[in-house]
């Protein structure tokens, strides 16, 4: 099994060696034919703003809109949140716009707010330390949308079919557990491949 | 479920999340709109760029917080200040206003000739200048959750920062490749804590983010400094003190993500017009050189 993680701008080494750990092959996406050669893609926490520029700019934006219509599993954290966002609150701008939620920039507030804190994930039985870092939030999703965890009632990850995200930063921890969540999705989508 | 704040993960965290990025100097709002809509990952609010600063001579301090407050209602990218080394109010200033990250820099006059500030102690992180491992390592030592090379600051001339980032490295090099019972010794020689060259042994590099500073003026610059190991790249007065900074600032974002993409760097480098003029270092007086600071 193939991981990219799109390399623009951000934590992009964190999530490969936490794919790595698992034993799996983590990939460094810089070019969008890269896209072929992988089953799931991961896009880093980075500055949104960034890294949606270099999206468009190098050529990104339908690969990835055509990789996400094959169904192939994207995990998106922080920045990835907004990235994959439909709907951005106070903005008239989306960037990919690939799952239905309305997400929330900064919405914990500033650096000096950042925070750690437990939370209980759905699908990983212990709780999950996480980190965020001027993290969004989910502000509203449609009922498809399957949230996974919340923390003072804000929805911080979700899963809309072979679309995850969260608004903490699972890479910054030695904890694989949100990875493996990702990877059991790669793993579906691969033996659904191979029934149909 | 409780709730910590400025943990070093979170602190350093941070900073990870800034990498192979460009982190721009400003000083309007005006400026930092550029620098945010041509891809910066965070803006430096300062009151006069480095060059000026080095131009206009006397005492530099902390910027007008007027200034720093409008570049921060001005963009959503996150944004920075310097404060003196060792001025513990203004850091507390800073703080206090909200700003993301403090750089305690030499490219302000220093408060204090001795000491640097207990960086730990601040919920805000730290990015601060070093020359060599031992200064990387006291820095981190402190608390900084951040390190760049210092260069020389407003001079337009790399030169400085590949020697700080080489020198650096070379010495991250060799410490990983120590036998443990030659580390005390090498942490005395580099006036290092033993603690954390420790840690940089038994990790094999910096446990912080460690970005180029200090003189980068073009995009050939900027990924000169990723091709010898930097995280990212602080760009000073090389983008406003440019002919044209908006080509300059989109130029070194892109040459900074493809630092080993020599032909789009060739194309990019294409009539940018010219960058800021440049200063030899050897010109310079022993006392105008700020990393010694």
């Amino acid at each position: 099994m193939k991981i990219g993680v799109l390399g623009l701008q951000g934590a992009v080494e964190e999530h490969i060696k936490q794919i790595t750990a698992l034993g799996l092959e983590g990939i460094t996406i810089k070019q969008p034919e890269q896209l072929q050669e992988i089953d799931g893609l991961i896009l880093p926490g980075g500055e949104s703003t960034t890294i949606s520029r270099l999206i468009h700019r190098y050529g990104f934006t339908d690969p990835i809109k055509k990789f996400a219509k094959s169904k192939k599993p994207i995990f998106g954290t922080c920045a990835g949140m907004v990235l994959l966002a439909k709907e951005l609150s106070g903005s008239e701008d989306s960037h990919l716009g690939l799952m239905d939620i309305c997400v929330k920039r900064n919405a914990f507030g500033r650096q000096r707010d950042s925070f750690e804190a437990k939370l209980d994930v759905k699908g990983i039985a212990d709780p999950f330390t996480a980190v965020f870092i001027r993290a969004p939030y989910v502000e509203s999703a449609v009922t498809h949308v399957e949230i996974l965890a919340t923390y003072n009632e804000h929805i911080v990850a979700a899963r809309q079919e072979h679309l995850l995200v969260s608004s903490f930063h699972p890479e910054l921890t030695g904890d694989t557990r949100f990875l493996e969540l990702f990877v059991s999705m790669v793993t579906e989508y691969k033996k659904e491949l191979i029934i149909s | 479920m409780e709730k910590l704040l400025g943990t070093g993960t979170v602190k350093r965290g941070m900073a990870q999340m800034q990498k192979g990025g460009v982190i721009m100097d400003v000083v309007n709002a005006e400026q930092a709109k550029i620098a945010e809509a041509t891809g910066a990952v965070a803006v430096m609010a300062l009151e006069r760029v480095p060059s000026d600063i080095r131009a206009a001579g006397g005492v530099a301090r902390m910027a007008d917080p007027r200034i720093v407050e409008e570049v921060m209602n001005a963009v959503s990218i996150p944004v920075m200040a310097k404060a003196r080394i060792g001025h513990i109010v203004e850091a507390r200033v800073l703080e206090a206003m909200g700003v993301d990250y403090i750089d305690e820099s030499e490219v302000l006059t220093p408060a204090d000739e001795e000491f640097h500030l207990l960086k730990s102690a601040y919920t805000v992180p730290f990015v601060c200048g070093c020359r060599d491992l031992g200064e990387a390592a006291r820095r981190i030592g402190e608390g900084a959750a951040m390190l760049r090379t210092k260069g020389e600051p407003g001079t337009g001339n790399i030169v400085e920062a590949v020697r700080h980032m080489r020198q650096v490295n070379a010495q991250v090099r060799k410490v990983t490749l120590m036998n443990d019972d030659e580390l005390m010794t090498e942490a005395k020689i580099l006036g290092a804590p033993y603690e954390i060259l420790k840690q940089i042994k038994e990790a094999g590099k910096l446990p912080v983010v460690n970005f180029a500073a200090g003189g980068v003026a073009t995009p050939a610059d900027a990924a000169l400094m990723m091709e010898l190991g930097a995280d990212g790249v602080f760009v000073g007065s090389g983008v406003f003190k440019s002919e044209n900074p908006e080509k300059f600032a989109n130029a070194i974002v892109q040459a900074t993500t493809y630092y080993n993409d020599y032909d789009l760097i060739g194309k990019l480098s294409q009539e940018l017009g010219s960058a800021m003029k440049g200063i030899d270092i050897a010109t310079l007086a022993a006392e105008e050189r700020m990393q010694e600071r």
